[in-house]
């Protein structure tokens, strides 16, 4: 190594490193203040497999986490971006090494036929209802988005086909969300139909006495806390707690969200593992070409 | 460097044929053997990684509006599903999405080092302002661009940025409803923004051509800054190829590191989680924000009180770099031979990055949570407005003030006559002259 890199070109090459630095804290500097505004609690570390350039997601937590959101979520919350299928794709809840293909895949097509998908007969042209297929998107709990605002004292539950990329924090916020239902302080003016929940966004000092200073962290919410002990069956043995649904089910939308996550983080080693490999074949190709020349 | 003499001989008989008619391998040729000065550092390389910034944003844009949906009801979907359904979607639009971060890095560094090194001076005045051209269209373009997915900053952003449009007297109104099409913000506009979005690359890939024109007419600058006389040029210069395309290649290979960090591993971290919320023209977001490259001009936009002075500000901001090369009256090229203006460029790096940050915070928002503070004019003293405005004020009076008068009255330092004087035994380089390895400098 002394030979190949003498001192001087160790100087070059850490004023390269310096640059790349020098790029990297720009780039951190510049990004849009996710700090700014909302104090609140810190979130909550759900322990998730997937955080972290080689973290992947633990299959059972994402079929748990489509349990929650079937059994739960759904009732109230779409899920449009999501087809059936996608579930049986590599790094998927449903995802089976020995199946042909993600449409064919024996769970994916199951879970499919218990929903009725809306449509038309191809013979007849009138509607009709039919089981649903592998291709089909999962079903809207509502008609249409006025219908979803109207059955919910006027705000639509939003859909949750990318929520982990729509709230900073990701999966992390949904977990904290979920389990931030917390206790009130009693002078605390809560509206009918709202509920405060210690991570959701927004101010409270109006709704607290004037002057006072425990304004609680957090907002109100117009969704009721949706999970309870036992509510949903898991028969692979995890614990059966609200705590657990919550968990499970920011892990499915933080899957849902972006799907190719865990591919795109492995084919990302490899890419930077070529990247530094042919950065040291082109340093030391430099080397020799400016070889003899002062410069 | 310019009468830079054709050593192309074609050797068959088609290249011939092919010379006599269309020279363009003679003109590719002398690309590659063009002099080029020894002692250009990693700070030059920032035109080839500019280069594969354009080239990737391209090819990537294009498979990207093979895909794309520009309507109002489908748009945010249709950019999901590239990334859930098509082959390598994922990948395809992170990296056009992290590319538009990562060619605004590669062009502030770019702009940053013509400005240290005084690459904007006589002869080199066109290269300069045919470079804020196309920064001037690559802000444009990060805008239209931004607006596709139609997500709430996507819409909210160009509400912001086309009523400035609004905000100009007596033709802002009809000009405003020309732009977007209609009143309001809605699929007129989306499909316009589609249409100049995929347009102005293209103007780009023209001026980069000029660019490039004008920089091989006047010659490249070096960060010694002198010109290389006549008679030197041999000893002072080595031909394009192979010496700068393995020390480009080098270094477009550490940037492509830095990109592929950002694509395979934070694709959103540089972008709003807003923006994955579908528009919605009846909520606006708590706090509106654009992409960070965008933010310095932005900050400049609110420092203003008066809606009109904002957007007259924001543009003076970037129409002030088109005549730096007469605003700087210094004589000397490159700020390593001129310590009073280097202190000077420091400070404006800072307060630059200084206006990003602060276009990223609430204005009246204190910067100093808790320091008790007094009302001036239309805001507390401690706030952002009142920190933005301090920066604003240097910004202007960087280019306007200090670098005339600065470039009249300093005593630069004594500059080499020759570019390899500084590098060789006994040199006189100010910057490096204090390093150890200086007098065998060769990597």
């Amino acid at each position: 190594m002394a030979t190949m890199f003498p001192e001087t070109s160790m100087r070059s090459m850490k004023k390269t490193l310096v640059l790349i630095a020098a790029a990297a804290g720009l780039a951190l500097v510049a990004q849009p203040a996710a700090a700014a505004g909302g104090k609140g609690h810190a979130l909550r570390d759900g322990n998730f497999s997937f955080e972290g350039p080689f973290g992947t997601f633990d299959q059972g937590q994402l079929q748990r986490g489509y349990k929650v959101y079937r059994e739960v979520c759904a009732s109230c919350h779409a899920m449009d971006l999501m087809s059936f299928r996608t579930l049986a794709e590599p790094g998927g809840p449903f995802y089976d090494a020995h199946q042909a293909s993600a449409a064919e895949n024996r769970f994916v097509r199951a879970l499919a036929k218990e929903v009725q998908i809306a449509d038309i007969d191809t013979e007849t042209g009138e509607p009709i209802m039919r089981d649903g297929t592998a291709a089909d998107r999962f079903p809207n709990p509502y008609p249409n988005a006025t219908a979803a605002a109207a059955a919910n004292g006027g705000a639509a539950p939003p859909d949750l086909s990318v929520m982990a990329k729509a709230r900073h924090g990701g999966a992390r916020y949904i977990y904290s969300l979920l389990t931030g239902y917390l206790n009130p302080p009693a002078e605390l003016q809560i509206r009918p139909g709202q509920y405060y929940n210690a991570y959701m966004a927004g101010d409270l000092t109006p709704f607290m006495p004037e002057g006072s200073h425990d304004v609680p962290p957090g907002g109100f919410i117009a969704m009721p806390n949706p999970l309870m002990d036992g509510q949903v069956t898991y028969d692979d043995g995890s614990a059966e707690t609200a705590d657990q649904y919550a968990r499970d089910v920011s892990a499915f939308i933080a899957w849902a969200s972006d799907p190719k996550q865990v591919q795109r983080k492995q084919s990302g080693v490899g890419t930077l593992i070529f990247l530094l490999l042919f950065a040291g074949i082109t340093y030391m190709s430099y080397r020799r070409i400016w070889k003899g020349v002062a410069h | 460097m310019s009468d830079h003499e054709s050593t192309y001989v074609p050797k068959t008989g088609v290249e011939k044929w092919l010379d006599s008619r269309l020279p363009i391998v003679r003109f590719g040729a002398d690309y590659m053997s063009l002099p080029t000065p020894k002692n250009l550092n990693y700070w030059w390389t920032f035109g080839g990684i500019l280069a594969l910034c354009l080239a990737v944003q391209i090819a990537t844009g294009i498979v990207l509006a093979m895909h794309y949906v520009p309507n109002v009801e489908l748009a945010f979907a249709s950019v999901e599903r590239i990334m859930r359904d098509v082959n390598g979607g994922d990948l395809i639009r992170y990296t056009h999405a992290n590319g538009a971060s990562m060619f605004f890095i590669a062009v502030y560094l770019h702009m940053l080092r013509g400005l240290y090194y005084g690459s904007y001076k006589a002869p080199r005045e066109m290269i300069w302002i045919v470079g804020c051209v196309i920064f001037f269209l690559m802000i444009a373009t990060a805008f239209l661009g931004y607006v596709l997915p139609w997500g709430q900053m996507s819409y909210w952003g160009a509400e912001v940025i086309t009523n400035l449009i609004g905000a100009i007297p007596v033709v802002g109104e009809p000009v405003l409803i020309w732009l977007r099409g209609g009143p309001a913000i809605d699929n007129a506009t989306l499909n316009r923004f589609f249409s100049l979005h995929y347009l102005l690359p293209f103007v780009i890939a023209g001026c980069v051509v000029l660019h490039l024109w004008a920089l091989h007419h006047a010659g490249q600058n070096n960060p010694v800054g002198i010109l290389i006389p006549k008679d030197r040029q041999k000893k002072d210069t080595v031909p394009f190829h192979p010496y700068f395309t393995v020390k480009d290649g080098f270094a477009i290979i550490l940037f492509l590191i830095l990109f592929a960090t950002f694509v395979f591993f934070m694709p959103n971290a540089l972008g709003h989680a807003d923006n994955y919320i579908p528009a919605n023209p009846l909520v606006t977001p708590a706090h509106i924000v654009p992409e960070w490259y965008m933010l310095p001009f932005y900050a400049i936009l609110r420092a203003i009180p008066d809606k009109f002075g904002g957007v007259v500000a924001m543009f003076a901001a970037i129409g002030v770099l088109f005549v730096l090369p007469w605003l700087d009256t210094s004589k000397v090229r490159s700020m390593r031979y001129r310590p009073a203006m280097r202190t000077f460029f420091v400070i404006f790096v800072l307060v630059g990055l200084g206006l990003g940050w602060c276009g990223a915070q609430l204005p009246d928002a204190p910067v100093v949570p808790g320091m008790p503070s007094f009302q001036l004019f239309d805001g507390q003293l401690n706030s952002y407005l009142w920190l933005t405005r301090l920066f604003t004020a240097y910004y202007f009076a960087f280019f306007l003030i200090i670098m005339p008068i600065v470039g009249l009255k300093e005593t630069p330092l004594p500059i080499p006559a020759t570019i390899s004087e500084p590098v060789l035994p006994g040199g006189g380089d100010a910057m490096t002259a204090a390093a150890p390895a200086s007098t065998e400098k060769k990597g």
